[in-house]
């Protein structure tokens, strides 16, 4: 590492903290009313969701309508686990187990699906997301359309920031190492990706499957949470939900994602005494979002602390 | 001939029912400049397709030093050792220069995704490794002041240079050109065939390209190969070529002496 690199690293690492900091004494003091901590629990879920679908949305350029799919079996998988296996640690395996299943899930669909591109890939992702649907509201075991119930509600605020963090940083330093780049080059230009020696069909399995994978977490966080699920909450609005936090976040910016996630899953909350205009506002809001920043908040940049820093400094020295 | 490097023979391909090449055959030998001229149309970058292994042919083979290469899709072609630049740059647009470069390093490194993740110690040796020599292949092309900007903010002489400097990170035996002057000024265009030669040199690559910057051409090639309408009419060295009369009639009609 540079020094650069070093102090760039520094000050994220401090960023970090700090935020970390903040909503842990937040929420250890009381201050936070438990309302609010429903919104901050979804909100990090929706990160998880929106960060792994830019994966396949962002940085491979594929357009995917069944992410909250993989969610779902995620979510059934970890609270079939949790119900079911009474062992020591069960919470942290069964956000694993969730992420397997989703991660198989995703395999199983990516295989045949990713010979297609563009429109009849997302066509074929949203059949599958309706296939899931349907076979989770038929599974006696699952609950069916009545839900499946008892399962253990032990996902807090420090639990679920945790899980986010660790899953943010695995998916941004995986996009900066060669499996990332490859992954881009595809996205940039297949016929060039190939004669530079990219295994295509390889790299576009692995990212619709690590992007499941995560879903499937976020899915095991959210079950957790809820204590209860029904097939109907992993549909296909909730999957046209999460790409709208990836596109207006900036498709291939991670931060840009967390941002849009925090926003979109805070903003319906916040304009909840206009009532019946705030769906109308919402939406408001993002066309005009469309309108004015075409490429999302962030573009395909990342938000950093040193890149402002050095903006600062380039315009004092602009200035003087 | 026991060291030939590339040889095609009766290379042909049909689109519908159009044969766009037909009977193609010539050799290269290891660290040769051979230019691949003809008229617009004459299938010049259809042979580069075939050779890559993005079209199969429909008739004939192409080897590389005696291996065959008609059969093989492009990666497994690349890994061969051959690499290309493009008509049209196919630069990953949004990538930097450096990423480009690190990209077509991609098999010269092992590590797994999830030492990539995790940045376990592979994943800091490979990537120091293939940084510096991408910088270093940077470097040779003029370019490393410009390793952070992304590809599509380069000049267009600049980002015909990356693309050359992104094929030359897989060390290959054979680098295919095309079209490496089109749009350049005379005084990039001089400073690129000072570019190819010193690649050549430097590399023991050897180096077919297609061209219609007759002073490059001429200036750099050692052999010619000449195709009109599919078909090969003319080989040989540079001065024996502008001398054929087939070749000056393809290039200036009927009529002309």
């Amino acid at each position: 590492m540079d020094a650069a690199a070093r102090k760039l690293w520094i000050m994220n690492a401090a960023a970090l903290a700090a935020v970390s900091a903040a909503l842990l004494l937040a929420v250890g003091t009381g201050m936070v009313s438990p309302y609010i901590q429903d919104v901050l629990i979804s909100s990090l879920i929706n990160i998880i969701m929106a960060v792994s679908l830019n994966l396949v949305c962002g940085l491979l350029g594929y357009l995917a309508l069944g992410h909250a799919a993989f969610m779902g079996v995620g979510a059934y998988a970890a609270a079939l686990v949790s119900i079911h296996w009474k062992v020591p640690l069960s919470f942290p395996l069964a956000l694993l187990m969730g992420g397997v299943a989703a991660a198989v899930a995703g395999a199983a669909i990516g295989v045949p699906a990713l010979r297609l591109k563009g429109d009849y890939l997302a066509i074929i992702t949203l059949g599958f997301g309706e296939i899931v649907r349907i076979i989770m509201n038929n599974m006696p075991i699952l609950g069916g359309a009545r839900s499946l119930r008892g399962i253990p509600r032990v996902t807090t605020i420090p639990a679920a920031y945790a899980v986010v963090v660790v899953c943010v940083a695995l998916m941004f330093t995986l996009g900066r190492s060669r499996h990332g780049r490859a992954i881009l080059s595809i996205r940039e230009d297949e016929v060039a990706a190939a004669s530079c020696g990219i295994p295509a069909t390889y790299y576009k399995i692995l990212a619709f499957t690590l992007a499941a994978f995560f879903a499937g977490i976020a899915g095991g966080l959210y079950a957790h949470n809820m204590g209860v699920l029904n097939p109907n909450r992993f549909n296909f609005d909730r999957s046209i939900e999460y790409l709208v936090m990836v596109v207006l976040g900036g498709m291939g910016s991670i931060t840009g994602a967390v941002i849009a996630a925090v926003v979109l899953t805070a903003l319906p909350e916040i304009l909840r005494p206009l009532s019946d205009y705030r769906m109308l506002i919402y939406s408001l809001a993002l066309i005009l979002m469309m309108l004015f920043r075409p490429d999302g908040l962030l573009g395909t940049a990342e938000f950093s602390l040193a890149g402002i820093a050095g903006r600062f400094r380039r315009g004092r020295g602009d200035g003087g | 001939m026991v060291d030939t490097l590339l040889e095609v023979n009766d290379l042909g391909i049909q689109f519908g029912g159009l044969a766009a090449l037909e009977r193609v055959a010539f050799g290269m030998e290891p660290g040769e400049i051979v230019g691949l001229i003809g008229p617009n149309g004459a299938g010049k970058t259809t042979v580069f397709n075939l050779i890559t292994g993005i079209y199969p042919p429909t008739s004939g083979w192409i080897s590389l030093d005696g291996k065959r290469l008609a059969g093989m899709g492009t990666r497994r072609i690349f890994q061969q050792g051959v690499a290309r630049t493009f008509q049209n740059i196919r630069l990953f647009k949004k990538m930097s220069a450096l990423d480009n470069a690190r990209v077509a390093a991609h098999n010269q490194m092992t590590y797994n995704p999830l030492t990539g993740a995790l940045r376990l110690p592979g994943y800091w040796r490979e990537e120091a490794d293939v940084t510096k020599r991408a910088m270093a292949m940077l470097e040779i092309f003029g370019l490393s002041e410009y390793a952070r900007e992304t590809a599509s903010s380069l000049p267009y002489g600049r980002q015909r240079r990356l693309e050359i400097a992104r094929a030359l990170m897989s060390g290959p035996k054979l680098l295919l050109l095309d079209e490496p002057a089109a749009g350049m000024n005379p005084t990039e265009t001089q400073s690129l065939m000072s570019t190819i030669r010193d690649v050549r040199d430097r590399f023991g690559v050897a180096i077919l390209l297609i061209e219609h910057d007759m002073r490059l051409v001429m200036g750099i090639c050692e052999r010619l190969v000449v195709l009109d309408y599919g078909q090969v009419i003319a080989r040989g060295a540079p001065g024996e070529i502008r001398r054929d009369e087939r070749v000056v009639k393809a290039y200036l009609g009927g009529s002309a002496v």
